[in-house]
């Protein structure tokens, strides 16, 4: 059985479209990631699933029960992080996971092996007020309050905006302990790099489902040329691809532009084209594809 | 564990309280600052109200008259004149605020025509202040007629005895510690109540919340329960203050009126309820709050403008002010020592009021959202 399962989702506000006839499902101990824009309807989603919103069609389960006839069920059995920090900033941090333990009916210290290593860093500063922490510390602190009653589904929507790459890193390392605790995590990011992180992703765009599978699988069926490329002059080298009929898309990624070709042309033929252009030192190799490229091309395909 | 979550909730909110100080000082200062602003500015006793004569007559009479009205301390006599152009030009340079005019040949037309003429004039930009100051003005003329006529005895005249019941002194804070009171629950116990919730709101930390097992019903006696408590201590501060600092009496039962200030704070709760399922966050919140409760209160519940005298339609929108049925409940207990018997019927209207008001806010409190 899935933990949670997606059939036929619709959701429009006013005029605006957020989710259209999105279906997936996450495995049981999946870790599960949501990756899109702002704006592609991923906190929507989550608002659904976390049975806060009601659907306009479609249905959706969490652990087998109702998003909207099962309702309370599904309220006792998941943690949820919502995007915005939505703890009680003037209190402390030790008051705010007291209090989420309390409103689960359990306590800190009865379950605090599952939070052990994320709150064990907060614990220092456990008299702080929670508005004062850094955004690394909230998001840990977050984490310890949706996990202080054990779920057994976790949803953290952007869990690591705003926060610092050490940060980030850590972040997702104890994402993987929990997995390894058996608790299925569902989680969103607009972060492609993260993407690589999850075990199956789903490319979000538009309220659109671009594609549902394994980072690596997604990555593989990217079967077009694909090379990266970089030389003196950086932005001239852009343009001036970019007006070339070989070149399908360039895009800047950190010190390269990732070319993609449509004709059949050569890795040579294309050093040869930007040396007869003036620039030097230039770099030039055939890459694998990865999550960004392949979005980028999914989603100028849509 | 219902019993744990609650004080869990109770104790997560009273941090809140505590930690703010704008909360605290509107809980506890505006109350007391209210008292004594409504106490002090807002009266309708006057003493020493500068008065202006215009003698035309200058004879024994007419200076015992004038005599008569100064002796009382109500009025200070600042010119007196033969000419009532002086008159006009003292209430140009507001120096009075009303001129007492005795006509000419005044004891002649007085004791031998047993008609004589006194033209009262008050400065009328300030219309409550006019008329109190002329009717106090007619009352002391008419008394120094009644004894200047015992001498020659006009016959065939109505005697006119008028007595002030509950408040033989008019004392205005008989009046405007139960507004007072009123007035602030409502504030305190709906206002807080709908920022409250309005901000859990605003902040998202409703969802999270929500995203428990926590019965909403719970959620809400969590958050209002301190605010309950703080909105009644307030009224005992209010009513305190009233009793030993502006002698208001309370002659009926005490725990009767303390019963009957609860059943008005949970109409004041179930109000703040309403307006927070509908304002999403706390500027909405405050902006409804303001315009729903406050101006209502103190404006249509007869605390400071009489309803008899308002135009039909605000009378009867004045019927649906929980607060002019709580003023009636407060005055009748304090001043008039009324038993229940006596305030049964608003206190019946205040009943129906908290079951429609609670079952509105129940009904669109929303556990999930469209």
């Amino acid at each position: 059985m899935s933990a949670v399962k997606i059939e036929n989702i619709s959701k429009s506000f006013d005029t605006v479209l957020a989710l259209a006839q999105v279906s997936f499902d996450v495995l049981k101990g999946e870790l599960f990631g949501l990756i899109g824009p702002d704006g592609a309807g991923k906190t929507t989603m989550f608002k659904i699933l976390t049975t806060l919103l009601m659907p306009d069609q479609g249905k959706a389960y969490v652990e087998g029960f109702h998003t909207v006839k099962d309702y309370k069920k599904i309220r006792r059995i998941i943690g949820y992080m919502p995007g915005k920090f939505s703890l009680y900033q003037d209190l402390t941090v030790e008051e705010n996971l007291n209090f989420f333990a309390t409103i689960f009916n359990t306590s800190i210290k009865e379950n605090y092996h599952l939070i052990a290593d994320i709150y064990g860093q907060l614990e220092p500063f456990k008299k702080r007020r929670a508005g004062n922490l850094s955004g690394g510390m909230k998001q840990k602190l977050a984490l310890s309050c949706a996990l202080i009653h054990e779920p057994k589904v976790l949803f953290l929507d952007e869990p690591t905006t705003g926060v610092d790459a050490v940060s980030r890193a850590e972040f997702w390392e104890m994402l993987g302990r929990l997995k390894a605790k058996g608790i299925t995590i569902v989680v969103s990011t607009p972060y492609m790099d993260e993407a690589s992180l999850c075990e199956r992703i789903a490319l979000i765009q538009t309220g659109k489902i671009l594609s549902i599978d394994t980072p690596e699988h997604i990555t593989n069926a990217y079967h077009k040329p694909l090379y990266a490329v970089r030389s003196d002059d950086f932005f001239r080298l852009m343009k001036e691809l970019r007006g070339q009929h070989f070149a399908e898309r360039v895009e800047p990624f950190g010190e390269y532009l990732h070319l993609t070709t449509k004709d059949q042309i050569t890795e040579h033929e294309i050093h040869q084209y930007i040396q007869s252009q003036g620039h030097s030192t230039i770099e030039l190799s055939a890459i694998e594809a990865t999550i960004e490229d392949v979005f980028l091309d999914l989603m100028q395909a849509n | 564990m219902m019993l744990r979550t609650f004080i869990a909730f109770v104790k997560k909110e009273t941090f809140h309280i505590l930690r703010d100080p704008r909360t605290l000082f509107i809980l506890f200062g505006m109350p007391i600052a209210l008292v004594f602003i409504f106490g002090y500015t807002i009266t309708n006793e006057f003493t020493g109200a500068s008065i202006s004569v215009v003698d035309q007559s200058k004879d024994k009479l007419s200076q015992a008259l004038i005599d008569h009205l100064v002796a009382s301390g109500h009025f200070e006599l600042i010119n007196v004149s033969d000419d009532i152009v002086s008159l006009e030009n003292d209430f140009k340079a507001g120096v009075v605020k009303m001129g007492v005019v005795i006509s000419p040949l005044f004891e002649q037309h007085f004791y031998r025509d047993k008609k004589a003429t006194v033209q009262i004039i008050a400065d009328a930009t300030e219309p409550n202040y006019a008329a109190t100051l002329t009717n106090y003005a007619t009352r002391m003329i008419n008394a120094f007629q009644n004894t200047k006529s015992e001498i020659s005895s006009i016959p065939y005249q109505l005697d006119i005895e008028s007595r002030m019941y509950y408040n033989p002194k008019l004392i205005g804070a008989y009046n405007f510690v139960p507004g007072v009171v009123a007035l602030i629950l409502m504030l305190i116990c709906a206002m807080m109540t709908s920022l409250t919730i309005a901000k859990e709101k605003e902040m998202g930390t409703m969802d999270l919340l929500l995203v428990s097992p926590l019965h909403p019903l719970l959620i809400i006696l969590g958050k209002v329960t301190p605010y309950v408590i703080l909105s009644f201590i307030n009224a005992i501060i209010v009513l305190g203050i009233g009793y030993f600092v502006f002698t208001v009496p309370i002659k009926g039962s005490l725990v009767l009126l303390l019963l009957l200030v609860l059943l008005y704070l949970m109409v004041a709760l179930a109000l703040g309820i309403l307006i927070s399922t509908k304002a999403n966050s706390q500027q909405t919140a405050m902006m409804s709050s303001l315009f729903i409760l406050l101006l209502p209160t103190m404006l249509l519940s007869g605390f400071i403008f009489p309803i008899a005298s308002m135009p039909v339609i605000l009378q009867y929108i004045s019927k649906i002010i929980p607060a002019k049925y709580f003023i009636i409940i407060e005055k009748a207990i304090m001043l008039k020592g009324a038993s229940l018997d006596s305030v049964i019927n608003p206190v019946i209207v205040l009943g129906i009021m908290l079951v429609i008001l609670l079952a509105a806010a129940l009904k669109n409190f929303k556990v999930i959202y469209k």
